[in-house]
């Protein structure tokens, strides 16, 4: 039942205790899927993404060096493959043409070929991006560009098919008034669409804008917000502005024209760990340290949707971005299950009158059904089996 | 109307007591009008327009007197509506229904749904590997060390020195202006899981930051009403060395647990129950209180109990991911007054 309702779950959300959780904000329900059965901390997710063919796969790392495969459409965790190299946490993933891009803490950045075999081979090639890297993000209209960037590690735009020197390295912006340096901390990186510019955001409460385009190798917009570090960051349908949250989970939007503050967004108590809008529609789904997932309205009217507990502490999350959020087809698998509760059904007929069970056979089956979907909406936040 | 300026001239109140008492029949007779406040009639000539309420009275000593008239006789009423319930409470005896439950804020709590259930499974895996998990597994033993903010003054001196007699295996350092974030690393080395810092303003304590040693949460708390051992009255005599029990009362969300465990890494696994020295922290309505008490049981069911030690009161302001680092330190949980704080039955530990 849960594998095929897997499927239709609305958000995707990586834990430090290992599970991978799917949550389906139509029906209210999420469903905790784990590789092994048992949550594990040696396996926290540290990065999603979605894996090749549409959002049906999602490659999920975990903080042992792996990256598994989990299936959406079976609900299952397929197979994972060992990614060695380099130490610390994966700080970026990403698939393109059938290769797996992982990127760790350490600046080790490795293209893996993805076969079907669970055995380790060598990667296809291997960067040194530099150390303390905090995100690597590929741009999605081409996929073949990576941009990474960390803590005293400048933001870098890398052609895998070109050669092994970054295509785009940023430079430091000058030193300030009291002519100090001023520290690096990229904690977030977003690729703009319909150009080639780059928004990140930093730990010294800083978004800026990098134009690789133009000879200007400093950033072309500054603007900060806030008082803490920046961890998170996404960037709203429209492409005009960003939506960023720092560790006291404060959440903003930042509008890229002008360098401005649009509006603050409410309600997280702990720091923002991932974020993620919906490509079309104006939802903003936030995760992170205080063990709720929530779901904003960015725009007309503005507010929280839905907010779910879920009960470990959140580290990244993934939104489907299909279009049919309300639209739930009639699932295919319903008449394999209706047999398997008929017999309860039957049980309960039999001890009743002996003319009831005669009389209406129609009944049982959308009697059967009806308990089914009952089942389903009364369990908030059931473990899958 | 020249008859009410008589009235209200003689500003006797027994006087207008008295007239109020005899005027109760017909004012209950015009209360049926169907009007709520207004009815108070002071004669049978001054009849006034249904509608009408003492509020719109101008002249304030008439106001005044009104709506003392009209307070008269509504704790009238209540007296003699409780009367007769008691009376019928009485005659009914044993059949009489059970007494309503008066609504306090703790009944009518919101249900707060990160509130932990024992048997659930994720949890108990999340706390029984989080950074407690060495001191609830019985590997490490716990080794306090106290300290305050710069150039305390003597009342947080003295509270440290009770303090350390309190908490086992605690020593108390003088803070000489260093910086907590190169003290860390030196605690570290030394074995220290645990440090308090007891911040002072303006002569008195007034927070405490907890940090759980090697790479443990920090909890930042307000700290109120902190009463010294002199200032507490019938107290008993000073705390032996014997290991004291722990109550940790209510803590029941997610936060509250998380909390609760670092209250109680604080102290020893194994209690000396010869001491009968118990250390409370007790949380109603997100204040936690603390009180350290000795206990003697006087026979199966009564016990007697002394109170000891330090008291006071702490409300957690931010749970803090990590040791001590406020400026670029994640926070698991930040306490937000004007998001937080909006409804009164909503309640976070």
């Amino acid at each position: 039942m849960a594998a095929a309702a897997a499927r239709w779950n609305h958000v995707w959300v990586g834990t430090d205790t290992g599970i991978l959780k799917g949550v389906n904000l139509q029906r209210k329900h999420a469903a905790n899927f784990t590789p092994s059965g048992q949550p594990r901390r040696e396996e926290a997710v540290s990065a999603l993404c979605w894996g090749a063919g549409g959002e049906t796969q999602i490659l999920v790392g975990c903080a042992d060096g792996t990256v598994k495969h989990f299936s959406t459409e079976e609900g299952r965790f397929q197979g994972q493959r060992h990614c060695p190299g380099g130490e610390g946490i994966f700080r970026g993933l990403a698939q393109v043409d059938g290769t797996l891009i992982t990127c760790v803490d350490s600046g080790i950045l490795r293209v893996w070929h993805d076969n079907d075999k669970e055995a380790s081979s060598d990667p296809l090639l291997e960067l040194r991006v530099g150390p303390g890297v905090c995100r690597m993000r590929q741009d999605p209209a081409r996929p073949h560009m990576v941009a990474t960037g960390g803590k005293e590690n400048a933001l870098k735009v890398w052609d895998l098919q070109g050669s092994e020197e970054p295509v785009f390295r940023s430079k430091n912006v000058r030193n300030d008034w009291l002519d100090l340096r001023v520290p690096i901390w990229d904690q977030d990186i977003q690729f703009l669409p319909e150009s080639q510019k780059l928004v990140t955001c930093t730990g010294y409460h800083q978004v800026r804008v990098y134009d690789p385009a133009s000879p200007q190798r400093r950033p072309v917009l500054e603007a900060t917000y806030g008082e803490y570090p920046l961890t998170a960051m996404t960037l709203t349908p429209g492409g005009n502005s960003v939506i960023v949250g720092n560790t006291h989970g404060q959440l903003a939007e930042i509008d890229l024209r002008q360098g401005r503050l649009l509006v603050c967004l409410k309600g997280l108590a702990g720091s923002v760990r991932g974020l993620q809008c919906h490509p079309s529609k104006p939802l903003l789904a936030s995760c992170g340290l205080d063990r709720v997932l929530r779901v904003h309205r960015i725009r007309n009217p503005r507010g929280l949707d839905h907010k779910v507990y879920l009960k470990s502490q959140l580290n990244c999350l993934l939104l489907s971005g299909r279009d049919n959020w309300e639209d739930e087809p009639q699932e295919p698998q319903e008449p394999n299950k209706v047999p398997s509760e008929d017999t309860e059904t039957d049980e309960l007929w039999a001890s009743l009158e002996a003319a009831a069970k005669r009389k209406l056979p129609d009944l049982e089956q959308s009697q059967g059904a009806l308990q089914t979907r009952q089942r389903k909406k009364k369990r908030p936040g059931s473990t899958s089996s | 109307m020249a008859k009410v300026g008589d009235k209200s001239g003689c500003s006797r109140n027994k006087g207008l007591k008295r007239k109020a008492a005899t005027e109760e029949p017909q004012e209950a007779a015009v209360a049926e009008d169907g009007t709520t406040e207004s009815g108070v009639q002071l004669s049978k000539a001054a009849a006034f327009p249904p509608g009408f309420s003492v509020s719109e009275i101008k002249n304030k000593q008439r106001r005044h007197l009104m709506f003392t008239r009209w307070k008269q006789q509504q704790r009238k009423e209540k007296l003699a509506a409780k009367k007769k319930l008691k009376k019928e409470r009485e005659a009914l005896g044993d059949k009489a229904p059970p007494k309503p439950i008066p609504k306090t804020i703790d009944n009518q709590r919101v249900y707060d749904e990160t509130t932990v259930d024992p048997n659930d499974e994720e949890v108990a895996y999340d706390e029984a590997t989080d950074e407690f998990a060495s001191y609830f597994n019985r590997q490490t033993s716990p080794k306090i060390l106290i300290t305050t903010s710069d150039r305390p003054h003597g009342r947080t001196v003295r509270l440290c020195e009770q303090l350390s007699t309190v908490i086992p295996n605690s020593h108390v350092y003088y803070r000489r202006g260093l910086a907590l974030k190169k003290i860390i690393p030196q605690c570290i080395s030394r074995d220290f899981t645990d440090l308090i810092v007891i911040n002072e303003d303006r002569k008195i304590p007034n927070g405490l930051i907890l940090s759980h040693l090697p790479n443990g949460p920090t909890a930042h708390f307000k700290m109120s009403s902190v009463r010294l051992r002199k200032e507490i009255k019938r107290r008993g005599k000073d705390p032996t060395e014997h290991m004291p029990e722990i109550i940790l009362n209510n803590f029941t969300t997610r936060l509250g647990h998380s909390v609760g465990r670092m209250f109680a890494s604080l102290f020893p696994h194994n209690p000396q129950f010869i001491g009968r020295q118990v250390a409370t922290f007790h949380n109603q309505r997100d204040y936690i209180f603390f009180r350290f008490h000795r206990y003697i049981f006087k026979s199966e069911k009564k016990v007697g109990i002394q109170e000891l030690g330090p008291r006071f009161t702490l409300k957690l302001r931010s749970l803090q991911k990590g040791t001590f680092d406020s400026k670029y330190g994640e926070y698991e949980w930040v306490h937000k007054p004007r998001e937080m704080d909006t409804s009164r039955r909503k309640f976070h530990l």
